[in-house]
């Protein structure tokens, strides 16, 4: 079997009650919240609507007679149910959101006010064009400020997501090897170290996965790759490779000029993963570094908000040698104004002219993200992006260097926007990285990602942003020297108990995923 | 700059901890050759007051849906949403939450999650949903993969009623995975069409309800035909509203449904953000795609929520994921959920009988004019009319008028220019009918 | 009972002229998997070479793939699962059997570990 190293406990501990229970389950301002389905009806509704006189039903045979079950709520129950849940999650308006590789920056209010203009949000992705000129010139300067900050000649905003846009990039590769007839490239390069989105994509665009290992200092192994390429020049069946930069390990990959040649030279793409473009905005253009396509995440580099888990949004870069194979649609500037190109088959007009992959999405995109992308990207202008992307480079050095006495950083060094440390320090004292990362919680913050990446035992990849202040970012060093210490000096029962103070403790996934319940039922 | 805590002060202090003399000490690992030594051509910093007149100012060059009389659908439908679902999706617990990896301290979206995936279920009439797609397009191209991938078969029938982009991007999930789509050509009143020619390599039927032209399918023959055969029924829709005044597609058999949740919490947003709605039997949910919620307990034997099943998600499985969606929609099934509990169902069913009164009125008022045919003989908010001169040139002269008068057909296929396909909701009002009816006329003479 | 380099188990017995083996996972890799939740076997009938992925057993954080030991057809799966996945933790090399197969060269075996051997291996892989 393939082996799991990387398992740890999923079910917790049974612990003693010691807390005083209150009769009501509440706890002060810690309320417990029942389910709609148990506390609306079907009868009830926060909703007026106005009486109309009937008229004869052209639904046919089809009129619903059966129960439906959903549940209504007046407007003030409605309210106080969903304002409790809110009150259970975490966020980043409350304190340090460190979560590697996820860029919990602040999400800028204008932002919001900006895309709820009408003149954007309440227009209909099929009104005729002469109708949302506004919006398309909006997706065009967009198209603009990202093709500059990249150095890439094109780009394909209707990806709704990172995975999205990876998708997007790996078919413009897969469509332009068809086109030229290199049927046998069917091998894509991924470092040990990808995110799991890249080998899920890959095979999506029918390609195979085969994995190049990390050298000792937490970058694509050159002696490895070279030897893949090596017997590629023989079959020539490497079709590109998928390599994040910085990688996760939050490393930039300093040799990726000539990985790029390499890449290049065994006629292959290179797909470069944007998940942390917010490293580099100002200060490095992926169109320098010889990358084919690259997706932007614009919840992570550009603050539109994460939303509990989306929506996201995936603009892709291409390269002149991919642009001919962009999704549709997009927009081009005419003399009369903005048109949108939305027939992949259209070969009348527009860069892709009959040579489009496809379409990805039924519409245009994200434009609500777009739309606070820009919002964003305006306010910082282009001295304040390049500012942002130093503070949090910065910012992610000084936890890194604060933090290296009692944790255990993974590479050491310099590191990009986020640093990597591993669970050596806790070697011999019980507690567990996830032990270490409850314990966080307890203290007021969001762990870090864990276990992520693959290639470093017990990862804590840290990513502050430059959101944090110098005091905020005080604290939290504070903060994890001290637990570190707890844990080395033996106080494992401590560690393993976490968290005590949040809304649950730790939560049964063996259960959960055993006997699936993924939905409330009456009789349940 | 507003939205950067740090000033130089601090970041002299900063340097100075990491032991480098300045910032570009930080970038050392970039080769030279990609070091920018100057700023990027691009505008310098803008404060709040200026973002906000230049991107007033651009929205203003649009004519929003709600200007004037406006009749369009096809795949996004404008409803009234309250005022209460836009402020708590604005509450910063919900909007600036990462996906619920921490369940101790994200039962806010979980517990939302898991009563997004109920709802869905009872609408849909299915055992159980996951927590949202990208939207509805995607969410039908990853049930034809999960079909594909239940069934061990590599064909799947896309009938002529199927929204043409949903086509286009089941289409396009497919290219590169040697699986046949038959796709049939869009036409209204064919969809009866796919019951002829299916085999056991068939692995699912994917038929819409109510079609992009309107038309209400009875989806039972089209269960049993695919079920004949050994495949599964994959019902789409577009307008989950509609469900409020028809039956379910759970209830006529099908086995996985998918759609749009747009109109349910969600704005028209230019086409997005939007959000995918994905059910199933209980028995496939597996091979379900996408996050899903599900109940447990915690430490001290209290109810609560995780996201589960993460063994088929691409973050474990890698290459061997059902699919490599990370993202879900989020806020979007944030905001479904809550315009879903402030209607419950008798206020779904008001709002779907009043959208269907509408649709019913707008007809009478339309038909009535000279050279336009009612061709949906059923409909639910949604018909389409075929008229006496080519529909692009017909909604060009309405935009004139003052009036978005539905979609030309042949923006969205081949031929059929002479279709025009018209919504109406809840937010249309008498004169607006009626000047969309003197606009038509108009049009048309 | 022999065991392979990918810490899988394999039982034969003789059933008539042919060979049947049972295959499951070792103690060892049972406990590197967590708690188990699910188990996709595979179909009765169904063939497979040597190596390649005949299951798949996933606990709340991985999923790893059961390869077929040996070519042959599978004979029988473990219905045990479907109620108890939890098997696979509290008796991997019993009750936690995964599939019995047809194996269609008992050669295949040749060289494959004996318990002993299985545990130099493993105290040499740490």
């Amino acid at each position: 079997m393939s082996m799991n190293t990387q398992g740890r406990q999923t079910t917790p501990d049974a612990i003693t009650v010691s807390e005083h229970e209150t009769v009501s389950g509440n706890k002060g301002l810690a309320q417990s919240e029942k389910l709609i389905f148990e506390i609306g009806t079907p009868r009830r509704s926060g909703v007026d609507f106005p009486k109309l006189k009937g008229t004869k039903s052209r639904l046919g045979h089809m009129a619903r007679t059966g129960k439906i079950g959903l549940p209504g709520l007046s407007e003030p129950e409605a309210m106080r149910h969903y304002v409790r849940l809110s009150q259970k999650n975490y966020a980043i308006d409350m304190g340090v959101y460190p979560l590697g590789s996820c860029t919990m920056k602040h999400n800028p209010r204008l932002n919001e006010k900006m895309a709820r203009l009408p003149g954007f949000a309440d227009l209909h992705p099929l009104q005729p064009r002469g109708t949302v000129q506004g919006a398309l010139e909006l997706m065009d300067e967009l198209s603009h400020w990202i093709c500059t900050l990249t150095g890439m000649p094109v780009v394909a905003l209707s990806p709704k997501a990172g995975a999205h846009g990876e998708l997007c990039g790996m078919m413009a590769i897969r469509a332009a090897l068809d086109a030229k007839g290199a049927a046998h490239k069917r091998r894509v390069l991924v470092p040990e170290s990808a995110h799991g989105t890249n080998p899920a994509t890959a095979v999506l665009c029918g390609f195979s996965i085969d994995s190049i290992p990390a050298n000792d200092a937490g970058r694509v192994d050159m002696a490895a790759l070279r030897a893949k390429l090596g017997d590629a020049k023989e079959k020539n069946d490497v079709a590109g490779i998928m390599l994040t930069n910085p990688n996760t390990c939050g490393l930039f990959e300093n040799d990726i000029i000539e990985i790029a040649e390499l890449i290049h030279g065994a006629q292959g793409y290179f797909y470069c993963d944007g998940a942390n473009f917010n490293a580099l905005v100002g200060r490095v253009r992926p169109g320098d570094l010889g990358i084919d396509a690259m997706h932007l995440n614009l919840h992570k580099t550009f603050s539109t908000p994460h939303g509990g888990g989306g929506p996201g949004s995936g603009p892709t870069v291409l390269s002149e040698a991919l642009a001919p194979f962009a999704p549709v649609p997009y927009v081009e500037k005419h003399k009369d104004g903005w048109r949108l190109v939305e027939n992949a088959d259209d070969k009348s007009f527009g860069r892709t002219s009959g040579t489009s992959f496809g379409r990805m999405t039924a519409f245009h995109g994200q434009m609500g993200m777009f739309t606070r992308a820009l919002a964003y990207m305006l306010s910082h202008g282009s001295d304040g992006l390049k500012q942002a992307t130093e503070d949090a480079v910065l910012n992610a050095n000084y936890v890194q260097a604060s933090l290296s006495g009692e944790m255990s950083p993974a590479f050491g060094g310099i590191c990009m926007h986020e640093a990597l440390f591993s669970d050596e320090f806790l070697e011999g004292t019980g507690v567990e990285t996830l032990d270490f990362a409850k314990a966080m919680i307890d203290e007021d913050y969001h762990p870090m990602t864990m276990y992520f990446p693959l290639v470093v035992k017990g990862a804590m990849l840290i990513e502050p942003t430059e959101s944090e202040s110098k005091a905020e970012l005080d604290r939290f060093i504070d903060v994890m020297n001290s637990l570190a210490k707890r844990a080395k000096a033996g106080d494992a029962e401590f560690f393993k108990a976490a968290p005590i103070y949040a809304p649950l403790r730790r939560l049964d996934e063996t259960k959960a995923a055993r006997t699936p319940v993924l939905r409330w039922r009456q009789d349940i | 700059m507003r939205y950067l805590p740090l000033n130089e002060n601090d970041r002299a202090a900063m340097l100075d901890v990491v032991g480098v003399d300045t910032v570009d000490d930080l970038f050392v690992d970039v080769p030279e050759a990609a070091r920018l030594d100057k700023l990027i051509d691009l505008p310098t910093h803008m404060t709040e007051a200026e973002v906000d007149a230049r991107l007033t100012a651009m929205a203003g060059k649009s004519r929003a849906a709600g200007d004037g009389p406006f009749f369009m659908g096809a795949g996004a439908y404008r409803h009234h949403i309250p005022a209460s679902v836009d402020h708590l999706i604005q509450r910063s617990e919900f909007l600036t939450a990462y996906t619920p990896y921490q369940p101790e301290i994200s039962q806010g979206t979980l517990q939302v999650l898991f009563e997004f995936q109920t709802q869905v279920a009872m609408l849909t009439g299915m055992d159980v949903a996951n927590a949202s797609m990208y939207d509805g397009s995607t969410a039908c191209g990853e049930a034809v993969l999960m079909a594909c991938r239940v069934k061990r078969r590599k064909k799947c029938v896309l009938a002529p009623g199927l929204h043409p982009h949903y086509a286009a991007v089941t289409e396009n999930l497919c290219q590169y995975l040697d699986i046949d789509l038959d796709i049939h050509a869009p036409a209204p009143g064919k969809d009866v069409d796919v019951l002829d020619g299916l085999d056991k390599d068939v692995a699912a039927i994917v038929v819409q309800s109510p079609n992009v032209f309107g038309e209400i399918i009875d989806l039972e023959p089209y269960a049993e035909a695919a079920h004949a055969v050994g495949a599964l029924l994959i019902a789409v829709f577009t307008e989950p509203v509609a469900f409020g005044a028809i039956k379910s597609p759970g209830e006529m058999g099908a086995d996985i449904v998918v759609g749009e949740g747009q109109a349910i919490g969600v704005g028209l947003n230019f086409g997005g953000p939007y959000v995918g709605l994905f059910a199933c039997r209980q028995k496939l949910v597996r091979q379900m795609p996408g996050r899903v919620c599900g109940e447990t307990v915690d430490a001290e034997g209290k109810r609560g929520y995780v996201l589960t099943l993460s063994t088929r998600e691409q973050h474990i499985r890698r290459e061997k994921a059902t699919s490599n969606i990370c993202t879900n929609s989020g806020l979007c099934t944030v905001a479904f959920s809550i315009h879903m509990t402030l209607l419950g169902e008798a206020g779904l069913r008001q709002l779907a009988a009043i959208n269907h009164k509408k649709a019913c009125i707008l007809a009478d008022k339309l038909t009535a004019i000279n050279g336009v045919e009612l061709v949906t003989e059923t409909f639910f908010n949604e018909f389409t009319l075929r008229l006496s001169k080519p529909a692009t040139g017909v909604v060009g002269d309405m935009v004139e008028a003052g009036v978005l008068g539905g979609l030309h057909a042949s923006r969205l296929m081949d031929g059929h220019d002479d279709l025009l396909i018209v919504c109406a909701t809840e937010t249309n009002s008498e004169a607006d009918m009626d000047a969309f009816a003197d606009a038509l006329k108009g049009a048309l003479s | 009972m022999k065991y392979t380099e990918d810490h899988e188990w394999i039982q034969l017995a003789k059933d008539g002229d042919s060979d049947i083996a049972t295959i499951g996972v070792s103690a060892h890799a049972a406990e590197q998997l967590g708690d188990v939740v699910y188990v996709e076997l595979p179909e009765v009938g169904a063939e497979f070479d040597k190596g390649d992925d005949a299951a798949v057993v996933e606990s709340v954080k991985a999923a790893s793939e059961i390869y077929a030991p040996l070519g042959g057809g599978i004979t029988a799966v473990n219905e045990a699962w479907e109620d108890a996945p939890e098997t696979v933790n509290a008796a991997p090399e019993t009750d936690g059997w995964f599939f019995k197969m047809k194996i269609t060269d008992s050669g295949e075996l040749d060289g494959m570990m004996d318990a002993d051997a299985y545990k130099t291996f493993l105290d040499s892989d740490d």
